[in-house]
């Protein structure tokens, strides 16, 4: 099963390697991933997905507790949250295919952030299921590069 | 005040925090750090080999209870370090580890001796830091004190770059406040689980304690003996929990597992209710896991909540200090016998005293030939069951640990969950530093000492007079007693007979050497060597083909024992 997991580590260089060895060595893998510095520029929040059973997870989020830059971890509900990521995918247009592909964005709510003689780039934002859906119809235009940011998450509501 | 260089901060700061004595080799550039040893009253004592220097820390710490130190060089000072830490992680024992570092320009250009110290330690260290900035100095070494020395205790590693030693920094500025926003050890155990876990004991028909090197940790084996008196259950421990309940008392069946009493095994599979206390059900104590503890309950308490349920599933976790721990439990459980009156669990008692003379550790004791555990026996008699005993790993360290009856914790000190040859004889030398007045003694293996004879010299040269008692059977012997029982006796490469003259060894280092070759030389080799106050090596040459009874084949049920007469 997915989880995602958010841990707060205090903003201090090593601390993502430290974070990254220890499931790695723990046998676990990593599916996505997103850092950076939250409201208290001292912190950086490391939002990650990882494929495991429920045991291994309890496991890994004692083990990471261990890690003494790590202040605050917390496995997300995906019920109760907001979960994004974003998406640059580069695709190939021609005069004939253009419209389509507009058309597709425009639905999508996606936007067009560069165009090419052949080419597209468009980007967007959204849950998983929604860049699938985006990135799957997009395919038959021919893909030349996708670029994914790792998942971030909230929490809905006033709970932090 | 005025200003001081980094590496005088760093000597004050150690001072500070209690060190009297670091083990180490130098090297370009910890000369800097080396330099302001020269004026400090902390006792630097050279080794030959920095794997010894972070043994001897290791000792030292397991000894006396208090952190221990080690210095090396950056590179291969460092990378030499490696195996010393990582046996103190395994073992969660208290070191500080000091290494240099190249210039901090220079850090990732693949320097002369550069080597990327805090990466490859992390996985090994409980935490580590790259100093990178002077001010920051005081605060780390105080941070690491702490975190070594408190919750699972462990290994600390602080890397220092050259340049940063050698920059002045202003003595006033100098602050060490501690900033660990996420380390938090939990201490007091939860109120409404050590009441749960007071109500079943109380329930138990059949309860065991068993008692690890946690106990060890919290020293706690006041404790521990009076929880135990209580409730009246019989204790087993694990290797690393040797000693925190006397040996000699009728309820202490000693250490279960691989090579653990027959008695204290069968007691594992009887239990209805395990008191787990600073344990981590290492394999070697449960054989197959699958069918460890299966369906009874398991009370788990341990400063560590990773520990708790990784191996064993749980019935009642207890996150905390065993010591604070026991304490409440002890009261709790007495107050339940206040209301319902006491337990008596007089057949359960009854069983486990019949099964320990059913089942005793056992070898010869007719034979002519001089038989290891007669040996230990020996030891144990004439050191009255009181010196530090260090062992090497094999063979040796089973022995060692079947027939010397540990009466306090802190006197058996052997490499538990990484199983380090040549970790004993090191940890000697730091085990007498740390304990000057005690005999300390490390029974060895040939194969083992080999390893690191070396510190013969660091014996010597700095007046450490342990006891190296080796059984020599001329063959990396446990690995052979594998062979002889799974591979069909193919001996490959176990063999080491007759490679090295040990007394001949230990006498061009300026120690003694005794070698004895009959049973009737024993007694009066090892009342020679406790004499003599220096260095001794007395050279046991035991029958080669030895094997340590019983044993548990990897993978088997610990009821499953192979045994002598099979
Ligand atoms: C550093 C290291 N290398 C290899 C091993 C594997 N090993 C375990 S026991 C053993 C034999 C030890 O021989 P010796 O010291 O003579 O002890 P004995 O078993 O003969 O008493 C070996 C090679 C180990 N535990 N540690
Ligand atoms: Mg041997």
């Amino acid at each position: 099963m997915k989880h995602i997991i958010s841990v707060l580590v205090e903003n201090k260089s090593g601390v993502l390697a430290k974070v990254a060895g220890l499931f790695s060595r723990r046998g676990f893998n990593i599916e996505s991933l997103a850092v950076g510095p939250t409201e208290d520029i001292a912190i950086s929040r490391i939002t990650l997905v990882a494929d495991a059973e429920e045991h291994s997870i309890e496991q890994i989020t004692k083990q990471l507790y261990k890690l003494i830059n790590v202040i605050k971890i917390q496995e997300l509900d995906p019920a109760n949250i907001v979960e994004r990521e974003l998406l640059l995918i580069k695709v190939s247009a021609d005069s004939r295919t253009r419209p389509e592909i507009l058309e597709i964005v425009s639905i999508f709510r996606a936007n067009i952030v560069d165009v090419g003689k052949k080419t597209l780039m468009i980007e967007i934002t959204g849950n998983n299921s929604k860049v699938r859906a985006l990135e799957d119809l997009l395919k038959p235009f021919g893909i030349l590069e996708l670029v994914r940011t790792g998942k971030i998450a909230c929490t809905r509501g006033s709970k932090a | 005040m005025g200003k001081i260089t980094c590496a005088q901060m760093l000597m004050r700061c150690l001072k500070k925090e209690g060190v009297e004595v670091i083990f180490g080799i130098p090297g370009g550039v910890m000369i800097p750090v080396y330099d302001a040893l020269l004026e400090s009253d902390i006792r630097h004592i050279l080794v030959r080999h920095e794997q010894c220097a972070a043994h001897a820390a290791d000792g030292y710490a397991r000894a006396t209870g208090r952190t221990g130190v080690c210095m090396a060089t950056s590179g291969p000072g460092a990378t030499n370090l490696v195996t010393g830490i990582a046996n103190a992680y395994m073992d969660s024992i208290p070191i500080v580890a000091i290494t240099g570092q190249v210039a901090r320009s220079k850090i990732g250009t693949d320097a002369f001796q550069e080597a990327d110290t805090t990466g490859i330690t992390a996985p090994i260290t409980k935490h580590n830091y790259l100093i990178k900035n002077p001010e920051e100095l005081p605060f780390v070494v105080k941070e690491a004190f702490y975190i070594a020395s408190t919750g699972r205790p462990g290994p600390v590693l602080i890397d220092i770059p050259v340049d940063v030693s050698t920059e002045m920094i202003d003595e006033k500025k100098i602050n060490e406040t501690m900033k660990l926003p996420g380390y938090k050890p939990t201490i007091k155990g939860n109120k409404k689980q050590i009441k749960e876990a007071a109500s079943r004991i109380y329930s138990s028909k059949r309860p065991v304690v068993f008692a690890g090197g946690g106990v060890v940790a919290s020293n706690a084996s006041r404790e521990l003996r009076k929880l135990v008196k209580t409730i009246e259950a019989p204790v087993i421990t694990s290797l690393l929990g040797k000693g925190c309940y006397p040996e000699t008392d009728d309820l202490s069946l000693g250490m279960a597992g691989m090579h653990g009493a027959k008695y204290a095994n069968i007691t594992f599979t009887e239990t209805d209710l395990i008191i787990a206390i600073g344990v981590r059900f290492d394999d070697r104590v449960t054989g197959k896991l699958s069918e460890f503890a299966k369906n009874i309950c398991v009370i788990h308490i341990d400063i560590d909540p990773a520990e708790i349920g990784k191996n064993v599933a749980v019935s009642v976790p207890v996150v905390g200090d065993a010591k604070i721990v026991m304490e409440d439990l002890e009261k709790v459980y007495r107050e339940i016998e206040a209301k319902k009156g006491k337990n008596k669990r007089n057949d359960w008692l009854k069983r486990v005293e019949m099964l320990k003379k059913q089942y005793p550790l056992k070898y010869d004791r007719d034979s002519g030939a001089m038989k290891p555990g007669y040996i230990i026996e020996k030891i144990y008699e004439l050191t009255e069951g009181e010196a530090i005993i260090c062992t090497e790993v094999g063979q040796n360290q089973m022995w060692a640990s079947q027939y010397y009856k540990f009466k306090e914790p802190r006197r058996l000190i052997t490499s538990g969950g990484l199983g380090t040859m040549g970790f004993g004889f090191p940890a000697a030398i730091g085990a007498k530093v740390g304990m000057p007045d005690k005999t300390v003694i490390d029974i060895a293996g040939d194969g083992s000492i080999q390893m690191v004879s070396q510190e013969m010299a660091t014996a010597t040269s700095n007046n450490i007079p342990v006891k190296i008692m080796l059984l020599n059977n001329g063959y990396l012997g446990m690995v052979r007693q594998w062979q002889e029982f799974f591979w069909e006796k193919r001996y490959s490469h176990t063999g080491i007979y007759n490679c090295v003259d040990f007394v001949k060894l230990v006498e061009a280092y300026g120690g003694a050497g005794i070698r004895v070759t009959k049973k009737e030389e024993v007694e009066g080799a090892i009342r020679e060597a406790l004499k003599i106050d220096k260095l001794v090596l007395v050279d046991f040459l035991i029958e080669r083909e030895e094997n340590v009874f019983p044993m548990v084949a990897p993978g088997s049920t610990i009821d499953k024992m192979i045994e002598e007469d099979r």
